[in-house]
């Protein structure tokens, strides 16, 4: 079997091979080299060494950037995946309008990221004229939260969904078994429930993770980076160094700091999966 | 104990149905907001509902449709989401059943690759990536779908693969033996078995192609015209020498409505292809 | 895994002699065309004004249509010039003519500049002034001369009971601001249109209002540029904008997302007496149930500072064509056709003109019926001095936008008037520093 299917590679690989190096591997290693230029259109692009790299770990923005997007991301990962579990449980306590709530909370997902970004930036600059407070293109703690409101009111519900899947993989026996046994709730939760719900959870940490780390149009749409700058995140900082900027020299900033980014990214990535793979031999 | 239970049911409903209430709340505000004259929509009255003075009727969609170029958006967005999804579903499943059914060190190679391009950030390839684009011709609707192909297969071969380890492999086997080649094999044997995994990749993907921004924002060429919803709403913030918050927020309510309409026609779907997606993921 | 490195090393080495090839036979492919000789070239303005893209776009239509030639106009959204063109640039069909700021913008973008000397369109040049050199090379041209000053609702102004003729400085015009503050209830009107400092619209104070102190400091040292400023007159640029937020129609908190539309829509609806904008605005200001030329004035912008009876409108440019010098020699030669039927023909004077509302410092060019443009020249007459443009002399965009947020901060609330002058002076060495990094 392996021999006939190999004969067909051409049909079975070959249009995603191509699409995949022309989308993917052939501008991924043309972007690692041109980190070390200093260029603004490929053709014209200039060896640099490491300066490119030097310059991307000394710029303020640039760590800043890389504060406020760790911070984000921690932030924003504890808040969705505890009110995401905490919904799911409440959701599969069999109450009326289950599948109701389960469709509301869901459906801000579907909505894309600029979109999203206008939406919070007209509503909470509203909450914040009214209560006379500055508006968040002037006092970035509100943009940080709006962010992260933003963010929760985005993905509690993809979260939600997975939890909820989690759940009801557990199978019914153990429950009913427990509570035989006269244990309480909170027990059960701890005891049964938690440890049955960790792949769920690591998916779900994982997929927050990432996604705090590489967001971009939800930022790019609510508050642009403003005030100068200090609610930007590293792919929004990356962007603006990239097309912000006039003068060749930026470019090959951008780029190193992209570099930067991509193995950071990849990093947790590798993390991610490692915890994963023990988990399934554990189990 | 059934009691408190049914007490505690009765409360996590109220508290939800408060929660649930909140957050529909933002998307009903954009449509009142949509209803009122774009003079009257400012920082302090997002909140007020339009009244006789600022009431502007369907003024706003005119405008969005008519003029500012909401249907051509429209067509574009429909025109990448579609081309892009079937190509990425039919390609690599493919892919995917190649790389699981051949067991050589480069299907592992491959399967290595298309993971690591899953977590690569975007920002990592835009500059090249559009540069590429443009030099093969790849920058119109109906052929960035190659791009989106090569871009968007990690996360597609993943989750095929992740599918086809599980399913047996005797039945292939069978159809091999009687004469079918692999072509028929797979349209005829796998794709069948695989339906509940298309339908769960296609949600994802269409998910993230109808919203995407940068990707098509920066390949797309500029001198045609091209452009996506999402690049128009973003476009209406600063083009025309203004911010022009009307035609803005019915932009968005003609993004919204499409999505909630096929959401609640294909909901359970959508949901158990998440919930699917995830649990392969 | 030692050995999935190989293979992940092999796949690589694979997948680029696969791209090796793919790439090569592209190019032979888009080589071909170019290859042929007489090709019609083709023209790909990339604009910077979004209040005129309609305008452009009929004249380019108009020429299409008359020559055969096609044009296309694309319009960066606002505050996103640099943006475009910065990916428009690296694209296999980039823009032919495109445009920078002055010499800074220049600086960034001269590898891309064709050197026009000896062109037809340079030689209609009414003064060599405006042509933006680099060395002996002349790589941009000024298309635009425009005004600005602060606009004033004549009719509002008698109201308050003062005439244009008593704001001839600025304590003039902080005396009648002020006092038309003191009775705005009874008056039904404010002083100043909202000063909008939402990122689409700041540049009114961040670069226009801002080149006031600049160019009273060149004035003092006898220099047309500097990679450090001093910040001399800042005291100066403070109280303008003072007075501008604090006599205005709205509370300086809600600023911020305040925009140029807003106050435009302000001063339409007379609900304010003076508004700081330029001669590009007449358009949108004269016409049909709007203004008629006999409601408006444009006074100069005093901040107390050098000879204020002699001081005119901030007359200048920003704005200088530049010619892709990358671009196909067809498309070269159709873009230098273009530029000259712009400013000689009868039909491109006459859009640029009336519809664009241009002054255009060139020979053929036409009369304007612009208010503001003939006010500058009786300025000019009555020997009164242009304040020049010195903005073209900032540092960067980015020089400009910080800025914009320490200013909207500052009337906010939220920040001080120390960090708007950390941003103006520090911010312009640190700026001066990373552009010749």
């Amino acid at each position: 079997m392996e021999k006939a299917i190999k004969r067909y590679w051409p049909v079975f690989v070959l249009p995603t091979l191509a699409a995949f190096l022309i989308g993917f591997v052939w501008p991924f290693l043309q972007g690692l080299y041109l980190s070390f230029c200093r260029f603004i259109t490929i053709d014209n692009a200039s060896f640099n060494g490491l300066k490119n790299y030097i310059y991307a770990l000394q710029e303020p923005e640039f760590l800043h950037a890389f504060g406020f997007t760790a911070l984000f991301t921690v932030l924003s990962t504890l808040c969705i995946n505890l009110a995401a579990l905490a919904i799911a449980l409440a959701l599969t306590r069999e109450i009326k309008g289950t599948n109701l709530f389960r469709s509301v909370f869901f459906m801000p997902n579907l909505i894309g990221g600029i979109v999203l970004g206008y939406i919070w930036n007209i509503l909470i600059n509203c909450v914040l004229t009214l209560l006379g407070k500055p508006l968040m293109a002037l006092h970035a703690p509100y943009g940080f939260w709006g962010l992260i409101i933003l963010m929760c009111w985005q993905q509690i519900g993809y979260m939600m969904i997975i939890y909820i899947a989690g759940l009801q993989s557990i199978p019914n026996d153990y429950l009913e078994a427990a509570r035989i046994d006269g244990a309480t709730e909170w027990q059960i939760f701890w005891k049964i429930k938690l440890p049955n719900l960790m792949p769920s959870i690591t998916i779900c940490l994982f997929l927050s993770l990432t996604n705090g780390f590489k967001l971009f149009d939800q930022n790019l749409a609510l508050t642009g980076g403003d005030p100068a700058h200090k609610t930007e995140t590293l792919a929004l900082n990356i962007y603006q160094t990239f097309y912000g900027r006039s003068g060749a020299q930026w470019k090959g900033y951008g780029q190193a700091k992209a570099v930067i980014f991509c193995i950071l990214v990849v990093a947790i990535g590798l993390i991610q999966l490692k915890a994963t793979r023990s988990k399934e031999v554990q189990q | 104990m059934g009691k408190t239970n049914r007490m505690t049911n009765r409360v996590l409903t109220v508290v939800l149905g408060v929660l649930s209430l909140a957050w529909i709340y933002p998307v009903f505000m954009i449509f009142f907001n949509s209803l009122k004259k774009e003079t009257s929509i400012t920082t302090g009255t997002a909140f007020e509902l339009p009244n006789a003075e600022s009431f502007a009727g369907l003024q706003n969609y005119v405008d969005a449709v008519a003029s500012k170029g909401f249907l051509t958006a429209f067509w574009y967005s429909l025109v990448i989401s579609i081309t892009s999804v079937v190509l990425i579903l039919l390609c690599c499943s493919m892919c995917a059943w190649f790389i699981t059914r051949v067991n050589r060190w480069y299907s592992k190679a491959l399967y290595f690759l298309f993971v690591f391009s899953m977590v690569v950030p975007f920002q990592m390839v835009m500059f090249t990536l559009s540069a590429t684009a443009d030099r093969l011709h790849l920058n119109s609707p109906y052929t960035i779908c190659i791009i989106y192909l090569g871009f968007g297969a990690g996360l597609a071969v993943f989750m095929f693969c992740g599918f086809m380890k599980s399913v047996p492999m005797e039945i292939e086997e069978a159809a091999l033996i009687d004469g079918c080649t692999p072509i028929q094999t797979f349209f005829l044997v796998v794709l069948p078995i695989l339906k509940p995994t298309l339908i769960s990749v296609g949600i994802l993907e269409t998910m993230w192609l109808w919203n995407d921004y940068l990707l098509p924002y920066l390949v797309l060429d500029r001198t045609k015209g091209y452009m996506t919803i999402p690049i128009l709403i973003q476009y209406f913030r600063g083009s025309f020498g203004k911010v022009e918050m009307g035609p803005m927020m019915a932009s968005i309510m003609l993004n919204i409505i499409p999505i909630i309409i096929v959401y609640l026609a294909g909901q359970k779907h959508i949901i158990k292809g998440v919930a699917a997606g995830a649990v392969k993921g | 895994m030692k050995k999935r490195w190989l293979a992940l090393g092999l796949t690589t080495a694979l997948s680029l002699s696969l791209l090796a090839g793919c790439g090569g036979g592209s190019s032979t492919q888009s080589a071909a065309p170019s290859g042929d000789s007489d090709k019609v070239g083709s023209v790909y303005y990339l604009n910077f004004k979004p209040e005129q893209d309609e305008a452009w776009q009929n004249l380019a239509k108009a020429y299409t249509e008359e020559t055969g030639v096609p044009v296309t106009v694309v319009t960066a959204a606002a505050g996103t010039y640099e943006q475009t063109l910065m990916s428009e640039i690296a694209k296999s069909t980039p823009p032919t003519l495109f445009q920078v700021n002055g010499p800074v913008g220049l600086a960034n973008w001269k590898d891309y500049c064709l050197d026009l000397t000896g062109s037809d369109v340079l030689g209609q040049l009414t003064s060599d002034a405006y042509a933006l050199k680099d060395g002996d090379a002349v790589d941009g041209i000024a298309y635009v001369i425009e005004s600005y000053g602060i606009i004033v609702n004549k009719t509002l102004l008698a109201q308050a009971g003062y005439s244009v003729d008593d704001n001839k400085s600025f304590k003039n015009l902080k005396d009648v601001a002020e006092s038309i503050t003191a009775r705005k209830d009874e008056l039904g009107f404010a002083a100043f249109t909202s000063a909008g400092m939402e990122g689409t619209s700041d540049w009114r104070f961040k670069t226009h209002l801002a080149n006031l102190p600049i160019y009273f400091e060149y004035q003092d040292k006898g220099i047309s540029s500097t990679d450090a400023i001093e910040g001399t007159y800042l005291d100066n640029y403070k109280a303008i904008f003072d007075l501008y937020i604090n006599n205005s129609t709205c509370d300086p908190a809600v600023l911020s997302s305040k925009t140029g539309d807003d106050s435009r829509n302000e001063f339409l609806a007379g609900e304010a007496v003076f508004y700081q904008n330029g001669s590009w605005e007449y358009g949108n200001l004269v016409g049909d149930g709007k203004f008629t030329d006999d409601d408006l004035a444009m006074i100069p912008i005093y901040i107390g500072a050098g000879d204020e009876a002699n001081q005119g409108l901030c007359t200048g440019t920003e704005n200088y064509w530049c010619v892709n010098k990358n671009a196909k020699e067809e498309d070269i030669q159709a873009t230098l056709d273009f530029m000259n039927w712009c400013v000689t023909s009868e039909e491109g004077t006459k859009a640029m003109a009336e519809d664009m509302g241009f002054v255009i410092p060139f020979k053929a060019a036409q009369e304007s019926p612009n208010l503001f443009v003939k006010q500058d020249a009786a300025y000019t007459a009555e020997g009164k001095i242009p304040v020049s443009w010195n903005f073209t002399t900032m540092p960067s965009e980015n020089w400009k936008n910080e800025l914009g947020t320490a200013l909207t901060a500052y009337a906010a609330g939220t920040g001080t008037w120390d960090d708007v002058v950390t941003k103006f002076v520090d911010g312009w060495a640190s700026e001066y520093a990373a552009l010749n990094g």
